[in-house]
């Protein structure tokens, strides 16, 4: 029986240049922020990124990791923009494929699918047709003669994703009311690794939530890890919810170009304790 | 207490879903969020309410369904059983909306949220939008970038449906020549010409009313019950 154990650091190193890297959550809701950070500190570059985008996005774009992204928002939720996503994409310094969420969802279900397209109505007519020139329609075989959108699958390299329990082998379980889209994710790469609260022995899945809370199963995991607050400050209910102080630093820090080398300092240029440790402080700061 | 405009504005997003009957609503904002509610607790009961996350819920906050993100986008609305009001940064004369950014897509002058599922939901099922301040940055001939799908392109879409804007000072629809916008009702205190000249292209202003004011009931209703804190008067200043 395979012991997939691993860390965020290993999980990066299997990761390289110029990879299109699938992040699971939505919004600002269970990011794998851990990871994120890792590969904040490692060397990777040049990344195609494809995420429903939270400060998963305006992280990575901070450390100009990001190629292209692809996405259909980029929002922190409680605070609607991410200042590091508005800043480069202001400057034209990264490249994106800007879907409607749907599509985006329709393209992960097609590369699962092992299928090369899947039709949808979204997107006819708005800007994703002309700001995507790659894309193409279909028109329906049967009466209707509906004309649809063919949306082309989205194949990952490496999907990264953070749910709430796992075990060693590699089941992974979600005890949130919302999967998001992290099953397709998987499913659409070639490769997923998972971050989780805390990694239990097989029986504690079942005996913590109900069998559909048992999101992946071990033959779409590749390597789990825990990180306990892996997801912090995106949500990871019900294990905690968002820090909304520390968001709002966040999201300060990264307005002001003059503030964010404090930000980065002390919060991104240590390892995941250094970076733990500080949360800690900063909220009995604030408190 | 007199009537006061943000009253007068969570009404008239009331009326948007008049006639919805058993059908899931998706308001997008405060406004539109206290306009559903009240008209789920007075003249459309039956209408099906979301937490914003993965909960369908009664007014009381009582958990009727599961309605996770994948299955928004899966299923509900390409099933068209909804009624989204989404914000927007842009609206031109013929219903096109932006949320996407300002200016040129490959540069934008101001990113925006991006087109997030106004590109699905316009082309799937009922759309209205909601905007607090009605200006001529809002208004404009031409929208920067095309998330949410107007009348033009939408020639043959067998579900488009956009349906109403909502501002702080008027209710308009696309009932103009062409599918072109038209004035329906300014709020009290509202001339048609304040409208017109907070709007960038001409509209359509044949036959006017006023936008009703709340009844008795409905004020009680958000004064004591949809909105005790009074946050709609954050959003619409009186």
């Amino acid at each position: 029986m395979p012991d997939k154990r691993t860390t965020p650091d290993e999980i990066v190193a299997e990761l390289s240049d110029g990879m299109t890297i699938g992040i699971g959550g939505w919004g600002s809701r269970r990011k794998p922020m851990a990871l994120v950070r890792a590969l904040l500190r490692s060397p990777v570059k040049d990344l195609t990124v494809v995420s429903y985008g939270g400060p998963d996005v305006g992280l990575l774009a901070s450390a100009g990791k990001i190629r292209r992204l692809v996405f259909g928002f980029v929002t922190l939720d409680s605070i609607p923009f991410d200042p590091w996503f508005s800043r480069v994409r202001e400057q034209g310094a990264i490249e994106v494929t800007e879907y409607d969420e749907g599509v985006f969802g329709t393209a992960l279900s097609a590369a699962a699918q092992r299928l090369p397209f899947l039709p949808t109505r979204a997107g006819l007519g708005s800007a994703v047709m002309d700001l995507n020139p790659h894309l193409r329609s279909v028109r329906s075989p049967y009466d209707d003669g509906e004309e649809l959108l063919a949306v082309p699958a989205l194949k990952l390299d490496a999907a990264l994703i953070h749910l709430n329990r796992a075990d060693a082998r590699g089941n992974a379980q979600y005890l949130g009311p919302d999967p998001y889209f992290d099953e397709l994710f998987a499913l659409a790469s070639a490769r997923t690794f998972v971050s989780v609260e805390k990694i239990v022995d097989t029986a504690e899945l079942t005996a913590g939530g109900p069998v559909q809370s048992l999101l992946l199963n071990r033959s779409s995991v590749d390597g789990v890890a825990e990180t306990p607050k892996g997801a912090h400050f995106t949500t990871a209910a019900p294990d905690y919810g968002r820090d909304e102080r520390f968001q709002r630093h966040y999201a300060e820090s990264a307005k002001d170009l003059d503030k964010w080398p404090a930000f980065a300092d002390r919060f991104l240029s240590g390892d995941e304790q250094r970076y733990q440790d500080e949360v800690a402080k900063f909220t009995e700061e604030a408190a | 207490m007199s009537v006061t405009r943000a009253e007068v504005a969570a009404v008239a997003c009331a009326e948007l879903f008049r006639g919805d009957g058993e059908i899931l609503v998706s308001p997008m904002g405060l406004l539109p969020s206290i306009g559903a509610r009240l008209a789920r607790l007075t003249f459309e009961p039956d209408l099906l309410l979301t937490n914003g996350e993965a909960y369908l819920v009664d007014t009381d906050g009582t958990i009727e369904g599961w309605q996770p993100f994948r299955k928004v986008l899966d299923t509900v609305v390409p099933h068209g059983k909804r009624h989204v009001v989404m914000g927007a940064n842009q609206v031109s004369r013929h219903g096109d909306q932006n949320i996407s950014a300002i200016g040129d897509h490959d540069r934008p002058v101001k990113q925006l949220l991006g087109v997030r599922g106004g590109p699905g939901n316009t082309v799937n099922h009922r759309t209205s939008y909601w905007v607090p301040r009605h200006g001529k940055r809002v208004f404009v001939s031409e929208v920067d970038i095309v998330s949410g799908v107007g009348y033009r392109q939408a020639k043959g879409f067998p579900f488009h449906d956009v349906h109403r804007v909502v501002t702080n000072l008027a209710v308009l629809d696309f009932g103009g020549p062409d599918h072109t916008m038209r004035l329906v009702s300014t709020h009290p205190g509202v001339s048609v010409d304040e409208v017109c000249a907070n709007t960038s292209f001409e509209l359509h202003t044949e036959g006017v009313t006023e936008t009703r004011e709340p009844t008795g009931e409905e004020l009680r209703l958000l004064r004591e019950v949809v909105d005790p804190k009074g946050h709609r008067e954050r959003e619409v200043p009186s």
